[in-house]
């Protein structure tokens, strides 16, 4: 005799037919399928999926962690000063920096040369932006062109970072005169 | 003769695109009616890019079929530790050719005359008055055949699952055998009481018998003659083709994939291609048999004659066209509504299959058999 367990369905006459319930079955996901395929020929989306690079999804947060941008100063240079604060928080060693010295800026004479960040590695934690003094480092939350068939191409460069155009910009803005100019940090 | 020879060469062509052709348009049907039914989208991704341009030709995710293709000649052919190798690499060949073998006595159109194509002409000179059914070998025997052709199949899965060495796939072939031996004896059965409603083991015989009507209104096909039959006949052929509700053989969730499961490459991939292969015969089997053959509702090979009385005599070149047509579209529908069954509803359990066709299955189409050999033979003694 068969092991009679606790939760052993209990089955009616209808259900023990199973030709019925099958047929029921079919009746379901049939009409699914032509509720759907109705959709697709009248040019409408019959499915909940999204393309996802080239499409979003209407519940995206509008707070998502996407690409980085690297803020101006309002002359042009970059905000970083290459403290490298972000690339030692960093827990996915994405960010590399080479730090220039720039002596015909007193203001500030440390930036980088060469800010990088690997999107191979990179895991969209936000530690970056929480660690850097500068506000030079922020994320928006749209991220375009992030998946590749080529992990070299995955480097975004520091002129990427500091030039693309997010839907949003969450660039501050800046008066035309800065208050601080030539203030030491 | 060299008429013949021509004739013929056609039809096996024919066939065998075909089949392919179909087998490998039912890989992409499989996955783009899942996806609907699922709301999803389904594959799409796989493209050929037209050179020096930027333009992606996706097509629907129909070119996955030929990226599967191409995966599977390049792949590595990985060969397990097996003490028979001959077994190993025979069997993916006798899964497959079976399947292939059966089509030939499946009719797919009605009568040919070559010569009445056209008018006058080089044809009309050529061929004259020869007239060929639109199948690849016209046996007598037609039902005979196809049953001991597709009772051959097994072999190959029995060798493959015993040459490779492994107990996940001796087990999905020990099933598989148990499995095939039971539904084989339904769908004879099954088959049986269609040949005893039409009085004939010839496969185009039949379709012709199916070109008329019954009381006056209904085609007489065989599903409405035979319903039993045909729903008994329909399950039988998903059992034989190890699809679910019926893929004990190769459950993935238990088996890892089977008796395949040491096969790589192309010759996994004759095993892919034999079953939807195997999903395009029995639909083409289920459209002779049950569903009128090559005619569409009302025709035959003069024309069309509808209920009523009211004739529509075709030329016969719209009649070979329209049988080519109609057929086609029969077997997508068909092979269609077997995708639908394939992914809706859930794997048996080992005892509930064999219950099922020993204890539900077998007896239902013995009744059928004694009830039809009954009706048939008062209607005989009464004419």
């Amino acid at each position: 005799m068969r092991k009679q367990y606790w939760n052993q369905p209990e089955m009616g006459l209808w259900e023990k037919v199973y030709v019925l319930e099958a047929i029921r079955g079919l009746w379901i996901t049939g009409g699914v399928f032509f509720g759907n395929m109705f959709k697709w020929l009248t040019f409408r989306k019959g499915a909940l999926t999204a393309y996802y690079p080239e499409e979003r999804r209407a519940d995206y947060s509008p707070i998502n962690r996407g690409r980085h941008i690297l803020t101006h100063r309002p002359n042009g240079k970059v905000q970083c000063v290459s403290c490298n604060m972000c690339a030692t928080v960093c827990p996915a060693y994405a960010i590399e920096i080479e730090s220039g010295l720039d002596l015909d800026d007193p203001a500030h004479p440390k930036s980088p040369v060469r800010f990088e960040l690997d999107y191979s590695r990179c895991i969209f934690c936000g530690f970056c932006v929480e660690a850097c003094p500068e506000d030079a480092i922020r994320m928006s939350p749209d991220t375009p062109d992030l998946p590749n068939f080529n992990r070299d191409d995955m480097w975004a460069s520091q002129d990427l970072l500091m030039n693309w155009r997010p839907t949003n910009d969450t660039q501050k803005s800046y008066d035309e005169q800065p208050a601080h100019e030539g203030e030491v940090h | 003769m060299t008429q013949d020879l021509i004739v013929y060469s056609l039809y096996m062509g024919y066939a065998i695109a075909f089949m392919v052709g179909l087998a490998t348009l039912f890989t992409w049907v499989e996955r783009k009616q899942s996806a609907i039914m699922a709301d999803r989208i389904g594959a799409n991704r796989a493209y050929i890019r037209i050179p020096y341009t930027k333009v992606k030709l996706t097509c629907m995710g129909l070119f996955h079929g030929m990226a599967d293709g191409a995966k599977m000649l390049l792949k590595e052919n990985f060969t397990p530790t097996t003490y028979d190798t001959l077994c190993y690499n025979l069997a993916p060949w006798l899964a497959a050719v079976p399947v292939l073998l059966v089509f030939a006595v499946v009719p797919f159109g009605g009568q040919l005359m070559p010569g009445h194509l056209v008018e006058s002409g080089f044809l009309r000179d050529f061929f004259g008055d020869r007239s060929y059914t639109m199948q690849v070998a016209h046996l007598d025997a037609g039902v005979l055949i196809m049953l001991a052709v597709s009772g051959i199949g097994i072999l190959g899965i029995m060798l493959a699952g015993w040459s490779s060495n492994n107990k996940f796939s001796m087990l999905g072939s020990a099933r598989a055998a148990s499995q095939m031996i039971s539904y084989e004896v339904v769908m004879g059965l099954a088959l049986i009481s269609l040949v005893v409603t039409f009085g004939t083991l010839d496969i185009a015989e039949m379709v012709r018998l199916q070109s008329g009507q019954i009381f006056g209104i209904l085609p007489a096909w065989g599903v409405f003659k035979q319903p039993l039959a045909f729903s008994l006949f329909m399950t039988a052929a998903i059992a034989e083709n190890k699809r679910v509700p019926f893929d004990l053989p190769e459950c993935e969730s238990e088996l890892v994939s089977g008796y395949f499961t040491e096969y790589t490459g192309m010759k996994m991939g004759l095993f892919m291609l034999s079953e939807f292969i195997t999903i395009v015969v029995a639909s083409a089997l289920l459209v002779t048999l049950f569903l009128g053959g090559c005619n569409p509702p009302y025709m035959n090979d003069a024309g069309f004659l509808f209920p009523g009385g009211w004739e529509l005599p075709l030329p016969h070149l719209a009649v070979v066209l329209l049988q080519l047509g109609t057929f086609l579209v029969k077997v997508v529908i068909t092979g269609c509504f077997m995708v639908q069954i394939r992914w809706t509803l859930p794997r048996f359990r080992y005892d509930q299959l064999l219950n099922f066709g020993w204890k539900l299955l077998m007896p239902l189409t013995a009744v059928n058999l004694i009830v039809t050999v009954i009706f048939r033979w008062f209607t005989l003694r009464m004419i």
